[in-house]
């Protein structure tokens, strides 16, 4: 069932559009993350959802329910849409305590004492805070502090949350724990996510589905592994995980790479001009021994190369290796055998994209 | 060796920037206590009571506080009513705004005064003659020379304090404290009751308390307005104590009773600001920088402007205008028209033996002190900072010491240390005001110049050590350099209060030694008012060139500057 819906949602400051024409379903339940870089519009949108900006065109509703229209010209203020919101500064009120920073959002709807006292007690059981009701806000760390400001945000029970980079003023043993800890409390509360982040490993590790945003426009929406394995763009490409691009020629379906005489791929695609870019993952490459490789195999490339740098990474060795004109990092596991630094050796790229050359 | 050789000049310099302190700031305070309660050797704590309890000096005391609360109220209310507009509200040219609010800071209040004088006094002012003919009233309105005059004044002169303190916390307040507010539900009314003014009350207060703090000891305005109908506070009364007794000893023992009284108000206000702000010094300032919920003013939009536009004009440019045209009337009295008015009288200013000698006085004794105390500042800031040695907790306090006394205080201070009770002598020489303006402004120095030399990281000076430079070498290019902006500033926030000093000055002058104030408010005294109008004229264009120089100058200082920290 759709919970939020936009529309040809549009916004802008000045001169600049912030948000292009954005199109979105969310469904109920479900956990959507906004990804890009900063200044993509992904806050902003997160913002007009919230209602702390108007938008200048198109509609937003949830559960049928309209909160914004350029079409209608209504706008429901923050204050009556009954989100939960965690934001990136934390924005717990350093001069109420726990309790009363939970409770605050419940003494505004002037429920009764008692479930006031019930409600935030559940909440601060959820997130670990029970024995530290009666402490400031100042006092405790910063990760007990965006315990507070999640359990002000569900203390209302929200069918919608909005978190907007509520890891990223964590360190980084904190914010995996946390990660885990919102989905544990969705489970239990049952709302909605809306999950603002420029970290790529985090809107994956949550996100039922997400939305990479560059530039104001929507550049794809999807499951996390699918926008991984198969990135629409350049753009996505690059800003998901690592990436290595290789300038090749292109002629008959054979590709080259600059100052080196082989053909690297013999299937290459036809319908993309005379210069490409061969994109890969580091970890989609083998070492491969002499004279291996087939040419003719579809989607994948073999070449010649020297290794120029090799550096142990914990867990994984990266290498720098350089064929013809081009540097292409390659990872592989520590345990795993691998040429030396200078050698000469052969690669095999297991999986390629193919994008247009600029 | 070489280690030796430096511990030495550390030594020497801590030595030194000590001497500089209790030579300056220690001995002055010290023998206005010993003034004060004891007398012929011998502790004397009835007769500090039996002045205290004088009706005179006891009325003195009563209307000071009466003024300083006044003066509170009423600028802690402006103030934060102005902030507040500024700072969340869609108000139209809030920049220009914002830096027209700050301008009374610039203009000496003690001119302010007589402007008010001449435009509100009962007898004469311009504005009750005027509405005296159009309403034909009997008597004159509003009477400025009373005590709610006097608070009505100050208050338009101290009211920045809490304005720049408030209008601060609530621009650099993260704006997601309220939004937070507003997605639990509460609107703008709950949020400024409940989220806002709690969050900022720790400004507004230690803005009401650094008004209190100047107004309690404030000369200028009491002096202009209250000394000729009788209405002293507890500076006034000194002055006009130890002026009527031509500066007799028991004049000047009732003068550091006094002064006790305000060191010890002062010091408790101070006390009480700081643990205000350490009880409320919330961590309220932004992660990340965005735009604050602005409340849509809609249909007061424009309203409010006006409101702050004919406030501006009635506190900053009816006053300065009356100043300028007074000072060109060939008859005080007349009415302002072409043919009454000259230029010789500003001409006749820099003829004119007292005023040519007021604003030489001025001015090279605000340059000189400026130029001495940035640089004892710089020493003892570094002393301070930067190195580790026993006994800079004695700077400290000696350091900022001043900051809590009043300008009276110091005069008294000065007098008693410089009057040849230590083998010199320099009562009635020019020295005397010159002490007394390092005394008075080290603190300012010395706050300057920490701030900027606590922002030069020790790594700085390290690497400069390491790359093979010398102590010395590395402090003159690598050190000096990076606080110059602040050097500089601390040389400005000396040089221009110091140029239309009175409080002090008043108390030390001489025949011949007259300063700026002094003259302006002693031909104010001799009912010369076009002439006192006329030389505060030509003051207050100095005042506007300085801080027009100066604010080019920062601001190019700070531009290659904010090119680094990018």
């Amino acid at each position: 069932m759709t919970q939020l819906k936009l529309m040809d949602v549009t916004k802008r400051f000045g001169d600049v559009i912030a948000v292009n024409r954005l199109n979105l379903d969310v469904e109920k339940g479900e956990c959507f993350s906004f990804l890009g870089p900063s200044g993509c519009g992904k806050t902003t949108t997160l913002r007009m959802i919230a209602g702390f900006e108007d938008l200048d065109e198109g509609e937003l509703s949830v559960d049928g329910k309209v909160f914004s229209s350029s079409y209608k010209r209504y706008y429901l203020p923050p204050e009556h849409r009954d989100f939960g919101m965690v934001f990136q500064a934390f924005a717990v009120w350093p001069h109420l305590t726990v309790r009363d920073n939970v409770a605050f959002p419940l003494q505004i709807r002037k429920r009764p004492k008692q479930e006031i006292a019930e409600r935030v007690k559940m909440a601060l059981q959820s997130t670990g805070l029970t024995h530290r009701e009666e402490s400031y806000p100042g006092k405790l760390s910063g990760g007990e502090q965006q315990r507070i400001a999640l359990a002000r945000a569900i203390a209302i029970n929200p069918k919608v949350m909005l978190l907007d980079e509520p890891l990223s003023n964590l360190d980084a043993k904190l914010r995996e724990e946390m990660r885990f800890e919102i989905k544990d409390l969705q489970k239990k509360f049952d709302f909605t996510i809306i999950y603002v982040t420029h970290d790529q490993a985090e809107a994956m590790a949550l996100s039922d589905r997400m939305l990479v945003m560059d530039r104001g426009v929507v550049q794809q929406v999807g499951k996390p592994l699918d926008v991984y394995n198969k990135p629409a763009n350049k753009f996505i490409f690059s800003f998901i995980g690592l990436s290595n691009f290789i300038p090749v020629a292109l002629s008959g379906g054979k590709a080259r790479i600059e100052g080196v005489a082989d053909v690297v791929c013999g299937a290459a695609p036809m319908d993309i001009g005379s210069k490409a870019l061969m994109a890969c993952r580091p970890s989609d490459i083998d070492f491969i021994g002499a004279g291996e490789g087939d040419m003719a195999e579809a989607g994948a490339a073999s070449m010649g190369a020297r290794v120029a740098r090799r550096t142990y990474l914990g867990d994984i060795i990266d290498y720098k290796i350089v064929a013809g004109n081009s540097e292409i990092r390659v990872q592989k596991p520590r345990h795993a055998k691998g040429p030396a630094e200078g050698e000469p050796c052969r690669i095999r790229i297991n999986r390629i994209l193919w994008y247009p050359a600029e | 060796m070489n280690g030796g050789k430096k511990f030495n000049t550390a030594n020497l310099v801590l030595v030194f920037s000590i001497l500089v302190l209790v030579v300056v700031v220690a001995v002055p305070v010290i023998l206005i206590f010993i003034t004060a309660f004891f007398e012929n050797g011998k502790f004397n704590l009835a007769g500090v009571m039996k002045i205290l309890s004088d009706p005179d000096t006891y009325q003195a005391l009563l209307n000071s506080v009466i003024i300083a609360s006044g003066v509170t109220l009423v600028s802690t209310v402006i103030g934060t009513f102005f902030a507040w507009l500024i700072a969340r509200t869609d108000l139209p040219f809030k920049k220009v705004m914002k830096a027209l609010f700050l301008v009374p800071f610039m203009l000496p209040s003690f001119i302010g005064a007589l402007a008010w004088k001449v435009l509100l006094s009962s007898r004469a002012g311009y504005i009750n003659k005027l509405l005296m003919a159009v309403f034909g009233f009997q008597k004159a309105p509003i009477d400025i020379m009373s005590l709610g005059g006097i608070i009505a004044i100050e208050s338009m002169y101290l009211f920045p304090f809490v304005f720049l303190q408030v209008a601060g916390a609530l621009e650099r307040m993260d704006p997601t404290l309220e939004e937070s507010a507003r997605i639990s539900g509460a609107g703008l009314g709950t949020i400024t009751r409940k989220i806002t003014l709690p969050l900022v009350m720790p400004s507004i207060l230690s803005g009401a308390l650094l008004v209190a703090l100047y107004s309690l000891s404030h000369f200028g305005v009491p002096s202009i307005l209250g000394t000729e109908k009788g209405i002293y506070n507890i500076p006034t009364k000194i002055y006009e104590r130890i002026y009527a007794s031509g500066g007799s000893f028991g004049a000047i023992r009732v003068g550091t009773i006094l002064s006790m009284i305000l060191v010890i108000a002062a010091a408790l206000i101070l006390k009480l600001q700081d643990v205000l702000l350490k009880k409320g010094q919330y961590q309220i300032i932004a992660g990340k920088s965005m735009r604050p919920v602005v409340l849509k003013l809609r249909g007061l939009k424009i309203p409010l402007l006006i409101v702050s536009i004919v406030y501006i004009a009635i506190t900053v440019v009816l006053p300065t205008v009356t100043i300028f045209m007074v000072g060109g009337l060939k008859t005080y009295g007349l009415p302002f028209a072409l043919t009454n008015m000259t230029w010789d009288n500003y001409l006749k200013i820099f003829q004119w033996r007292m005023t040519k000698d007021a604003i030489w006085n001025s001015l090279y004794l605000s340059l000189g002190a400026a130029f001495v105390t940035m640089l004892a500042g710089t020493m003892i800031s570094y002393v301070i900072v930067k190195m580790k040695v026993k006994g800079k907790f004695l700077l400290q306090f000696l350091g900022v010491l001043p900051f809590s006394l009043p300008g009276t205080v110091i005069a008294l201070g000065v007098i008693l240390t410089w009057s040849g009770r230590f083998g010199i002598n320099l009562y009635n020489t020019p020295w005397i005001i010159f002490v007394a303006y390092i005394a008075r402004y080290m603190a300012f120095s010395i706050k300057s110049n920490s701030a900027s030399l606590s922002q030069v990281s020790d790594s700085l000076e390290e690497a400069s050590r390491a790359c093979g430079a010398t102590h010395w070498q590395s402090l003159k290019n690598i050190v000096l350099p990076l606080i110059k902006p602040g050097m500089i500033s601390a040389f400005f926030l000396i040089f221009l209060p110091a140029l239309r000093e009175l409080t002090t000055s008043v108390l030390l002058y001489g025949p011949t030694t007259r300063t700026i104030g002094v003259a302006i408010y002693a031909l104010n005294e001799d009912g010369e008012t076009v002439r006192a109008a006329a030389l505060a004229s030509v003051a207050l264009l100095i005042i506007f060139m300085g801080e027009a120089i100066i604010r080019k100058f920062l601001a190019q200082l700070d531009k290659p500057r904010a090119k680094v920290e990018e």
